[in-house]
Formats: structure tokens, sequence, C-alpha cells
């Protein structure tokens, strides 16, 4: 049992108040459901100081419909998201995505907020403290080389959560606190390309609430992954679609991975399905179209070309599901 | 040490402790309270043996950490017996021979007790999603869910 480092837990009443507590203590990490930070910080991954408990905020809990859309608060738990009626109905792709987190327990307390900033992952970087330093490190933490990349001084690290693609291609928001004030950007523009350094936040910022904008018109979502076992495991690959339909044709389409890079991004070039009739030949297409884009490394057991395969598969399943009502 | 004064309800007794920040809720619940039931297996939130409720909902008291508690409720395995007789899960469990090595036991029991609070006639596919955070390491999966069935059945009586 590894045993957690002398820390100091802050339970600031409001967001201004954690993201004050943060500037304060540069080495303080927000702690939200836990489910992963906890795990990090047991293995000597994480080491902060201050530990800053957001579950007495109430603004970043519930979920809030209005005419611009949908507020869901980032303390809001996956269950929350998961149960929501109105989500369910209108954004197929979250709930799905929400329910397919780990397992039930996890998702009974893991956090919007905490999944969607969740640190990127590896197979030389998700060890214990000696696994890791039995082998010399890595370049993520505390080493000179990655291991799935000798020789290269980029960071495999895959981006593993499966919210955001799911929130990506329904357009999503991310609200920011920071100590700078508030700002709002696409969900897209929190992550870069980097697996050391995934997230755009600037220093001491706070993911506050994710913001949906009203569904344009009919069509639907939905969201697949591949992973070991059908639980708890993290995604070998996790494909969310959104399609729309008119009369049988592609009028809108958006296609966003997870778990094959080092963040969840869309998939470029999906206009030239557009406007085509939805049927094998079209799904074969989009099939390729994805697989051109996932670049899975070697930061699981399972093979990259087994996660790139499978990443075209789930979309096409996914875009039949919903072409086919 | 940083230390936080905890009150907080522990399996409706209400407890008032000085508890070091960094203590996870299992080893407060297994070494200060006493209470062993709840188990550690992987100390990494993939095996459910340590799930508990809080304010009726599962969560792995392996990675929680006690001081989070402040107000809350914490149910374990040890609250659902009444005056010495087992709960209609437990007694399931026991009946159905839903334990083997019985390690997983208490953590499947609680993710059960969650589960049917909420859903209280769950199909045999509702109860394997809902405790799909639980791993038995037997795999007696077969007589787990019977289990779950037959205390569905008995509390729907």
């Amino acid at each position: 049992m590894e045993y957690l480092p002398t820390l100091h837990v802050h339970r600031p009443a409001t967001a201004e108040e954690a993201v004050a507590v943060r500037a304060n203590h540069a080495s303080a990490r927000y702690l939200a459901g836990g489910t992963d930070m906890v795990v990090n910080i047991r293995r000597g991954i994480e080491q902060p100081e201050h530990l800053i408990d957001l579950s007495d905020i109430e603004e970043l809990g519930g979920i809030q419909a209005s005419a611009n859309g949908l507020r869901i608060g980032a303390g809001s738990t996956l269950k929350d998201l998961a149960d929501d009626r109105d989500i369910r109905r209108v954004y197929a792709a979250v709930s799905e995505a929400a329910e397919s987190v780990a397992g039930p327990t996890h998702q009974s307390y893991g956090t919007v907020g905490g999944n969607l900033c969740l640190d990127t992952r590896c197979l030389y970087y998700n060890q214990s403290e000696w696994w890791r330093d039995s082998n010399d490190f890595c370049l993520k933490l505390k080493g000179n080389v990655c291991h799935v990349a000798p020789g290269g001084s980029f960071c495999f690290a895959a981006f593993s959560g499966d919210l955001a693609p799911a929130l990506m291609v329904c357009d999503a928001e991310a609200e920011l606190l920071g100590p700078d004030g508030r700002r709002r950007t696409p969900l897209a523009d929190l992550y870069r390309d980097d697996g050391m350094d995934h997230l755009t936040l600037k220093a001491g910022e706070l993911l506050v609430a994710v913001h949906l904008p009203p569904p344009d018109g009919d069509g639907g979502s939905g969201y697949a992954k591949s992973r070991v076992r059908s639980a708890i495991d993290f995604p070998l690959a996790g494909v969310a679609v959104r399609l729309g339909l008119s009369s049988g044709k592609a009028r809108t389409l958006a296609v966003a991975l997870t778990a094959v890079a080092p963040r969840p991004h869309l998939v470029e070039g999906s206009e030239e399905l557009k406007g085509r009739h939805v049927d094998d030949a079209w799904l074969d297409d989009l099939r390729d179209l994805v697989r051109a884009q996932a670049s899975p490394m070697r930061t699981t057991t399972t093979k990259p070309w087994y996660r790139r395969r499978v990443a075209g598969a789930l979309a096409a399943k996914v875009a039949r599901r919903i072409a086919e009502g | 040490m940083a230390k936080t004064h905890l009150t907080f309800s522990l399996n409706g007794r209400q407890r008032d402790d000085v508890v070091p920040d960094n203590m996870l809720l299992v080893d407060f619940l297994r070494e200060t309270a006493g209470l062993t039931g709840t188990k550690i297996g992987c100390d990494g939130g993939e095996c459910g043996a340590c799930t508990v409720l809080v304010d009726g909902s599962p969560r792995h008291s392996c990675l929680t950490l006690a001081v989070t508690m402040q107000n809350r409720d914490v149910e374990t395995v040890e609250s659902l017996a009444e005056n010495g007789r087992l709960s209609a899960i437990q007694r399931a469990f026991h009946e159905q021979l839903g334990a083997q090595c019985g390690f997983c036991t208490p953590g499947m029991i609680m993710a059960a007790e969650g589960l049917l609070r909420e859903n209280p006639s769950p199909s045999a596919d509702d109860i394997r999603q809902g405790m799909a955070s639980n791993i038995c390491r037997c795999t007696g999966y077969v007589k787990i869910i019977a289990a779950v069935q037959t205390a569905a059945a008995e509390l729907g009586k």
C-alpha cells in the first residue's frame, strides 16, 4: 500500500475562493471525485501539498436548461449526466459517454470536470513509483526518455476521457474561472497535442461549467468505445458522432476521437461526406477517414494498429445506429 | 501534519474525530472506527472491495479522503444487519452461495444495496451493469447475480 503525502485539504465554499487558494499555493491541485487524482497521488505521480476539495461549491453543481441551451456544472457527477432525460433525448452522445466511463460506482461520484481535465495516460506513466523508478521513469515525469518512442522528445500519453469527444461534437463550450476572471472557450480549445501538458488552462484556472447550445434540428448523436473489459477499463479508442440527416443524406456531420492521441480532437475533412446518401459506401468512407486521423501510439498493451482500426469501425457503427434511427 | 475536525454520520451514529487530512476513508473505517468489514483490494478503484455508501450512493472508500466526508452520511456493510439478523441482501448472498472466498462480498453487498435502493426490481442485465464496478476474483458472478435477484424478490414481497 502506498501512503499519501502530508497534505492540507481546503474546502472552499465558492469557486472564487477555490481559485484564490490555488493562487496562494503553487503545488495545490483541485480535487473533485478523486477517482483518478487520488490514484495518481498514491502512485507518486501527483505530490500536492494542498488539495482543494471542490465538493462544497454550489456553483459547480446542477444541470440547468434555458433558451440558450444547457449549462452543466463541472461538479455534476457522470451519473447526473447519464440520468438526465433532456440530455438523453437531445445529446445522446453525452449520455452514452457518461454511462460508459469506468463503472457505475465511479460514475456515482466521478465528475464532469474531472473527466474533462483527466490527466493523459500511458503504460509507462500510470504505474507505481517503484515500477517507474525501476524503468528509469519516463519523459512525462522525472525521466529523460520516452519509452513509447525512444529518441523523441514528444510525449504521446493519450487523453482517455470519454466525455470530451461527445461534448465536442455537440459544440460545447467550457466556462473557466481564473485569477483574471471568467472566460468561455470552445471545449476543443481546452486541449493541445502534448501528452505532458495537454490542457490549455492558464495557471490556477478552474473549469466551472460546460455549456451546450440548443440542438440544430433533426438527426442524432452517439458515442462508442473499445476497451479490454466492458467495465472499469479506460478506452483503447472512443468515438463520438453527430449526424443530421435530410431525406437519407448527411446534412451535418461531426466526429471526434478520444484515447488515440494526447488530446481529444474533431476529425477534419468530414465536409466531403456531407450531402451524400448515408449507405454502406458512405459508412466505409467515414471509417477510412477516421482511421487516417486516429494516431494511437504504444501507450497501452493493446497494439496501436488495433486501436486505429477499431476507431474507424466504431465511427461507422455509431453513424449506422444514428442513420437507422 | 494537518488535521481536520471531522463530523459525519457513520452507520447512523454521529462521529466526531480529529483526522489527518491525508487519511483515506477506508483507513479511517478500518483503523479508527474498527469497522473491518470494508476491504482493501486493489488500492486503485479497480476492484470495488472497498465500496461504501455515501449519502446513499456507492463510492470507493480507498479513493476518498476521510476529511471530505464532512457532514455526510456514510454506510458500511456493518450497518445492514439489525439486532444480529442479516439483511435480505446478506441473507441472499449466504443462501445463494454468493460468497466464495468472501473478500469481495462486503463491496458487492454495498453495491447491491445501492442498486436495489434505486431500482428495487432490477433485471439480470440491470444487476450486471449496476455492479460492474465490482470484481470477484473467484469469478463467482452467476451466484452473485442470483443472490441480488433473490434479495430483490424478497424485498418486493
